[in-house]
């Protein structure tokens, strides 16, 4: 800027009217999105309302049919990742692109390794120092000879950040950052986002989670299939604006909430200990949704993977509907009636390769079965009905699951535990990566399934969705059970000062 | 948002789906157009009886293929079958009661070596590859040190039949190959085991989650290609009229191309039957037809790698 010209807010990055048409769907239609040096600009929509396209055709994943991108206000045109990273755009997706056997400044550095003079040789020395300046400017403080598959996933991420770092990023995008992290490694996160700022890099920040939103984000773009809804400052909007706009529609409440009637004692767990899990006492009853806290690694889902036969107990008592159990493998817990629809579902919940058909009936195929054989008819109006009740959206059932969203997959899963008629049910974080309108269905697919005598537990890192949801809330911390707060006096703080081994002068439901 | 497939990638599955069959009907046109003798009846049973061995054993590796596993002891399996079963048939018993004592030994053989790899796949989680490749060598070795590296021959004639006999016209081992893969077609399809060995494939974890015995069903493919190629052991010596050691040399390699060519995933959770006996085909044609042509057996070699080559191109473009 040359001085003595009025301070105008100049655009860092500009994309204008950008169109993207794939065969039978306009994926981005006449998009705008504008970037200011410094600020944080949150990027909304459902899934399948066009982001991570746009965010692909920024990073010269793909090319864009028409539309134009001005970086400084220069029209520039990405025909490769290369091209995007030369203009000083950096991305940092869900899946980290780190490579987990190599050291934490094999990978800052990777593809920019410095050597000695003009050999072919890595100094080491110098690369280690590279790294270690660039985490420093993030104010972390990891080794840079560790090995990134020895780190946790919010260690990782900075490692990401600071890769982006090393290669002087202007524009740094974040897709679902905070997915995996706890609340204090969200607040770290959200401190080097800061620092970010402050050296004028634009951040584009990509989440699900509204309130992440309103504490980071300067100004925000909506986006709803594939069309340009909205952008205003962040101070300017409130949730519920959020929501409509995102979704198109009013919805009542974010956490659709029913009277439940609690029933009968359903689990009961005495001393149990297994793993990091230490003397567990615990009742879950009948009609009633049982919310489940704590930090990551505190031994939530370890708690679930015992009780579903995937682990070994060591030492306690489980009993179901009062009669003492000891399920040795998930299809031993399945057959007693307990289901669990595991966390990170593409991993371990879903067989990508199957069509939504087989994966529905995978758990329970001995109701399709008839004699030796599979009986398809019986088969295919079973995955119908659960396709047609829960609102998958597929084209057909034969469709393989890897073709389908985030929610609609999850729809699925929970098809399959439907369909194993269950009598517990343990959801470990059901809507990570799910959209608002998806979100409300689950939500109100838990309520029926509580409301119809199901046990549930439902585990999440999301302490407002758990708050919204939950009869009780159990919360542990380091493989202990610290505290179970009713729904009355249950608020963040006290479960966050739980989880964190606090005390409390809670009384326990 | 409903996704439907682009109309390109439409055309690609296509071409994958039947891609296979495609290569098949033009190597058939081919070979049709340069030799008289090919496309005949006899030619054609003929093609049907030297693939049934290969064939039968691809389909047992397609089980284990789609776990994700690999069996590589199968041609010495081949080999030990073959020799044990022909020494049962050298005991100073009756044909009607030594043959089928050949048999049932012959095939506990291979039930016993599946479940060896198994047992160590899925107890000791060592990875197939190395658990198979050992007996492979044990298996072989064991062939010699039985034989002393010598062939077994002088065993009633009747034997002779299995492999060389035919029915209404028929080569019985070809009828065996129909009968093997309308089993394992129907098993793969249509029983909780067949879907089961697709999900363990694609995810084994995931698998174990949504309540299926994987170690179960591991321990059972390698049980399955064991037999099959325990069976297969029994039809060569019979062929041959002998059990040789060597038998078998090298046919991991045919086996595992046809699978392949057929469109199975050596990482798991893709691939038919059908697929196989295409795959298998085209190799055994490819074989064939060469043959009619004069061509020398070292050509043939390059050839085939080839053909693999580009079969498992077109597999990929089906992935993209």
């Amino acid at each position: 800027m040359k001085r003595g010209s009025i301070k105008t807010v100049t655009s860092l990055l500009q994309m204008q009217n950008i169109r993207k048409q794939y065969p039978g769907v306009l994926a981005l239609s006449d998009v705008n999105f504008d970037l200011r040096a410094g600020e944080v600009h949150c990027l909304l929509g459902e899934n399948g309302a066009g982001k991570s396209t746009l965010m692909k055709v920024l990073s010269g994943a793909i090319k864009k049919d028409s539309g134009t991108i001005l970086i400084d206000g220069k029209e520039v045109e990405f025909h490769s990742p290369a091209d995007s990273q030369k203009a000083g755009i950096g991305m940092i997706y869900q899946d980290f692109k780190l490579v987990p056997e190599l050291t934490v400044a094999e990978n800052i550095l990777l593809g920019n390794e410095p050597t000695k003079g003009k050999s072919p040789f890595v100094d080491f020395k110098k690369m280690n120092e590279i790294a270690r300046t660039s985490l420093t400017q993030l104010g972390e403080e990891i080794p840079t000879t560790a090995i990134v598959s020895s780190l946790s996933v919010a260690q990782r991420q900075i490692v990401e950040i600071a890769k982006a770092i090393s290669k002087k990023v202007r524009i740094l995008a974040m897709d679902e950052p905070s997915a995996a992290l706890t609340e204090n490694e969200l607040k770290n996160l959200f401190a080097v986002i800061k620092k970010l700022k402050q050296d004028s890099v634009g951040i584009i920040y990509i989440s699900h989670r509204l309130e992440e939103i309103f504490e980071i984000g300067d100004r925000l773009t909506v986006l709803r299939d594939g069309k340009y809804i909205h952008s205003c400052n962040v101070a300017e909007s409130d949730r519920r604006s959020l929501v409509r706009w995102m979704v198109g529609r009013e919805l009542e409440q974010e956490y659709p909430k029913i009277e439940l009637k609690r029933g009968e004692e359903i689990l009961r767990i005495e001393n149990l200990n297994a793993g990091i899990l230490k003397d567990i006492n615990l009742n879950v009853y009948r009609g009633e949704i049982l919310g489940f806290s704590g930090l990551v690694g505190a031994g939530r889902s370890e708690f679930a993977r015992v009780i579903f036969g995937a682990d070994r107990k060591e030492s306690g008592f489980i009993y179901l509907e009062g009669k003492e159990i000891y399920p040795k493998s998930p299809r031993e817990a399945i057959d007693l009636g307990i289901g669990l629809l595991t966390e990170d579902r593409n991993k371990y919940g879903l067989i990508m390769q199957m069509n939504v058909r087989e994966n529905i009936s995978l758990s329970n195929l001995h109701d399709v079965v008839k004699g030796f054989f599979i009986n398809r008819s019986k088969e295919n109006s079973v995955a119908d009905k659960f396709t047609n009740d829960l609102r998958i959206k597929t084209p057909s059932i034969e469709q393989e699951v890897e073709n389908l969203s985030g929610g609609n997959r999850q729809k699925v899963v929970l098809a399959r535990w439907l369909f194993t008629k269950s009598k517990l049910l343990i959801f470990d974080e059901p809507t990570v990566g799910i959209d608002v309108g998806v979100k409300y269905e689950i939500y109100n697919l838990i309520n029926q399934l509580a409301k119809d005598g199901v046990g549930v537990i439902v585990i999440s890192s999301d302490l407002p969705e758990l708050l919204g949801i939950s009869d009780r809330i159990a919360v542990m911390c380091e493989g202990k059970l610290t505290g179970v707060l009713s729904r009355s006096e249950a608020t963040q703080e006290k479960i966050m000062t739980l989880a964190t081994g606090g005390n409390l002068e809670a009384t326990h439901g | 948002m409903v996704e439907q497939l682009p109309r390109s990638k439409k055309i690609k599955t296509i071409i994958g789906e039947f891609g296979i069959a495609i290569a098949l009907l033009a190597e058939i046109a081919l070979f049709s157009s340069l030799s008289p003798y090919f496309f005949t009846a006899e030619n054609i049973l003929n093609v049907t009886l030297q693939t049934s061995i290969i064939a039968i054993i691809a389909a047992g590796m397609t089980f284990v293929i789609l776990t994700a596993g690999i069996d590589l002891s199968v041609g010495a399996m081949v080999a030990f079958s073959g020799v044990i079963a022909t020494s049962v048939l050298k005991l100073d018993l009756p044909f009607a009661l030594s043959f089928p004592l050949a048999v049932v030994i012959a095939l506990s053989i291979g039930i016993f070596s599946g479940s060896i790899a198994g047992l160590f796949v899925t107890r000791f989680n060592i990875t197939p590859f190395i658990v198979t490749l050992s007996l492979m060598t044990i298996w072989r070795g064991a062939s010699y040190m039985y034989t002393d590296g010598r062939p077994i021959w002088g065993f009633p004639d009747e034997f002779s039949f299995l492999g060389s006999g035919r029915v209404f016209g028929i080569p019985i081992p070809t009828i065996i190959m129909i009968c093997v893969y309308i089993v394992a077609y129907t098993i793969l399809k249509h029983t909780k085991f067949g879907r089961y060995v697709y999900a363990v494939g694609g995810n084994k974890e995931a698998a174990r989650l949504a309540g299926i015995n994987v170690n179960r069903t591991l321990l059972s493919v390698y049980i399955i290609s064991g037999v099959l190629s325990a069976i297969s052991g029994i039809l060569l010596a019979s062929r041959m009229n002998s059990g040789q050691p060597n038998a078998g040399l090298m046919y991991e390699m045919d086996v595992i191309a046809a699978v392949v060519v057929g469109g199975t995933s050596l990482f798991g959770g893709r691939g038919t039957i059908v697929g196989t006996f295409l795959g298998a085909m085209l190799i055994g044609i490819l074989r064939n037809g060469l043959n009619l042509l004069n061509v020398g057996s070292y050509v043939q070699m390059v050839v085939l790698g080839v053909v693999i080559l580009f079969a498992v191109l077109l597999d990929q473009m089906r992935m993209k």
